[in-house]
């Protein structure tokens, strides 16, 4: 093909404003490969950190490096997934005493507005669903990185980490005066459609 | 008193069995009820699973035994006023007795050993896990293990008020015999 003096920049134009100026890019979170990890710790008796992880969800998010201040995820996990390392622990996780994943199998987060910040660090609010109760929380949000992988795909990852209160999502269960906060870990890895 | 069994009497070592069952039984029972309700700061918060799995699993030892010794030395016959109707009824019980204490201590040991751990008997030997791919093998083993302890506990009682109204109603020697009379 013969490109013409106007063709040449019409076209890099028409790339440039095809790949990222209008349209996010979306991401599906890999959890397939499980490059994609929802922890949580809280401590126990006040001496040490118990950590936990949900083994499935499944999620999806949309970014746009020219605009991430759009940025937006949807999560949803399944409770009964709750993994501590000790069977006995997580029976006791599941049962009404905690998560009661018979009456509330899914757990929620959908963002609501994405503030960024410096050194590719920035605050995620949105609404949590736990338990049956629906509250915003504030996720502070890094970026690790983005690219191609070796296998002809896109990927792109972010670690997230939150603070509540158990009570605040109606886990009254008492732990101990140093045990009332759960604290959140997500390490998200997408990849783009 | 001799130690097996006749045709008319129960040895010592039946009514042992009998009797230290039983005991163990109802106190699983209620310390498996009393222990999962405890406050996380209790006492005896990790003693009383403690203690519940370790019987829990010498139990199973002695129902084994039991079972052998049965077949070694049966049980004496059932009394001659004894009508067909409660022979068979007594004899449902007896197995469906047998097969919960079995059934409950399996699905306890599936509990305990979800995650592969052993299960420690005391501070003497751990018994190791084996099935532990099963999906929310705890929740599920969790379940049957209570409502099966539920029936256990239902049908003892059926046997014990069918002993008693053997002794009190009929007036034979049914409840007596097992205390080896």
């Amino acid at each position: 093909m013969k490109l013409s003096k106007f063709g040449t920049p019409l076209l890099l134009a028409a790339l440039t404003f095809g790949s990222s100026t209008l349209v996010a890019d979306d991401y599906v979170i890999d959890t397939k490969g499980a490059h994609a990890f929802i922890q949580f710790r809280v401590q126990h008796l006040g001496y040490s950190w118990l950590y936990g992880r949900f083994n499935e969800f499944s999620g999806k998010f949309s970014y746009d490096e020219a605009a991430p201040e759009k940025a937006t995820i949807e999560v949803n996990i399944n409770t009964a997934s709750v993994d501590s390392n000790h069977a006995e622990r997580d029976k006791h996780l599941r049962s009404d005493d905690f998560l009661d994943v018979n009456k509330y199998p899914q757990a929620k987060f959908v963002s609501t507005s994405y503030i960024p910040g410096d050194n590719g660090k920035g605050v995620l609010k949105g609404k949590l669903t736990l338990h049956g109760v629906t509250k915003p929380v504030e996720i502070e949000v890094e970026n690790i990185g983005a690219g191609k992988d070796p296998w002809g795909g896109y990927r792109r990852g972010f670690e997230g980490k939150t603070r509540f209160a158990m009570a605040d999502f109606g886990i009254m269960k008492n732990l101990g005066p140093k045990s009332k906060d759960v604290e959140m870990i997500l390490s998200l890895e997408g990849i783009k459609q | 008193m001799q130690f097996k069994n006749t045709t008319s009497h129960f040895g010592l070592i039946a009514i042992s069995l009998h009797w230290l069952v039983a005991l163990c039984v109802f106190a699983l029972f209620g310390l498996g009820l009393w222990m999962t309700e405890l406050d996380y700061y209790h006492q005896w918060y990790k003693q009383g699973p403690w203690l519940h799995k370790s019987i829990g699993i010498l139990l199973f030892f002695v129902v084994i035994f039991r079972l052998f010794w049965r077949g070694l030395t049966p049980p004496p016959k059932a009394l001659s006023s004894h009508k067909p109707w409660e022979r068979k009824i007594a004899h449902i019980v007896h197995l469906l007795l047998y097969f919960l204490l079995i059934a409950i201590m399996f699905s306890g040991y599936l509990i305990s050993t979800a995650d592969g751990r052993a299960i420690e008997v005391f501070d003497w030997f751990s018994i190791p896990a084996s099935i532990t791919s099963i999906n929310n093998q705890e929740d599920i083993a969790g379940w049957v293990h209570f409502i099966l302890a539920i029936l256990l506990i239902g049908l003892a009682a059926l046997h014990a008020l069918a002993a008693i109204k053997h002794h009190f109603i009929d007036r034979d020697r049914t409840l007596q015999r097992i205390f080896g009379k």
